[in-house]
């Protein structure tokens, strides 16, 4: 058996009015050393992490949105974003920013991570998980 | 701690890293690196500058192994092997790159 | 293969309770806990909502945190079991992983 183990962070929180958002973050980078299978999911208000042209300069904390395009780097490729909890906000896929990552055994070619599921699809990816961390 | 470049005080912690990012200038590099016992050369500039660009566009300072594979694929092997990283910077790339080129300690290094 | 999953806050106060009910697979097990246990109570507006799940996934609050919040098991929606923290152990363990709704 090997030791690798699929790890999902489940991020359910809108990203500045509560510390969750930027502690997963962190708890994802950091864990990312131990390589392991790692993927996020976005819902409920979690999906409002993910958005485009936040500007955090008038509240005086740091801006983290741009680090989610570092993950590919961290080989954190797989972004799950929930379409209804997209929709209950009046969100679309096009609200979201561009999150890339380089496929290493594709030539590095480029491909999107984040990958907008439907809520039954969530469970199903919520059940295959070993680990379930949430924020 | 604090570091003096062309008579202004910059403050930094107890372990030397700036508190203010927007203190940094090349010539705090230089004053940064002489603390550590580097001097700074092309080489060492490559890294520090690829550092703060990481840094400007992710908002995070990158894990070494991050760090060298970036420079692996724009250098090429010669360059983006951890050898090559503890020769410029002998204690680590982490914790003397990182603080020359003015970044907060990289999340994930312990 | 099944899941366990914590529900620590009221569902009067957010959707946690909710959307964990809406990730439920068949055979899973919800277990109720601090303020979560509100959940729990019969003749509220969610009791209906707790009730329909309450058929395909089994539901458990915990005990010591209804005793500490003055609620008697009698008040309970019909289907729903106390545990104690031995049984939330034992829930634990039984499950394949566990998954908690903050």
């Amino acid at each position: 058996m090997s030791d690798v183990k699929k790890f999902l962070y489940v991020n359910r929180k809108a990203p500045y009015g509560t510390i969750y958002a930027l502690e997963s973050l962190e708890v994802v980078l950091i864990g990312a050393a131990f390589e392991q299978d790692v993927a996020l999911a976005f819902l409920d208000d979690g999906v409002f992490q993910l958005t485009k042209s936040q500007e955090t300069d008038g509240i005086g904390v740091k801006n983290f949105s741009p680090t989610f395009r570092a993950l590919g780097d961290y080989d954190v490729t797989r972004l799950y974003v929930e379409r209804e909890s997209l929709e209950e906000r009046g969100l679309t896929e096009d609200d979201l920013q561009e999150i890339m990552y380089e496929d290493e055994d594709d030539d590095w070619a480029e491909k999107p991570s984040i990958r907008v599921i439907s809520r039954a699809e969530m469970a199903d990816v919520m059940a295959e998980q070993d680990v379930i961390l949430s924020f | 701690m604090e570091y003096t470049v062309d008579g202004k005080t910059v403050p930094a912690d107890e372990e030397g890293y700036i508190i203010n990012l927007s203190d940094w200038s090349p010539e705090l590099a230089e004053v940064i690196a002489k603390s550590e016992d580097i001097e700074m050369d092309e080489e060492r500039w490559e890294v520090v500058n690829f550092l703060r660009d990481y840094y400007d566009e992710y908002q995070i300072a990158p894990a070494v192994r991050v760090l060298i594979k970036a420079l692996k694929k724009s250098m090429g092997p010669e360059k983006g092997n951890n050898k090559y990283m503890y020769e410029l910077f002998p204690y680590g790339p982490a914790k003397q790159a990182c603080k020359i080129a003015g970044l907060p300690k990289p999340t994930g290094c312990v | 293969m099944s899941t366990l999953h914590t529900v620590n806050k009221s569902p009067y106060m957010t959707q946690s309770l909710v959307s964990c009910l809406n990730h439920c697979k068949d055979g899973d097990a919800v277990l109720m806990i601090e303020d979560g246990i509100y959940g729990g109570l019969a003749g509220g507006q969610m009791a209906p909502i707790v009730e329909e799940m309450g058929k395909k996934v089994s539901l458990y609050v915990l005990m010591p945190d209804m005793a500490a919040r003055g609620v008697d098991s009698s008040r309970l929606l019909e289907g729903i079991e106390g545990v104690d923290y031995t049984g939330f152990v034992e829930l634990v363990a039984k499950h394949d992983r566990t998954q908690a709704w903050l």
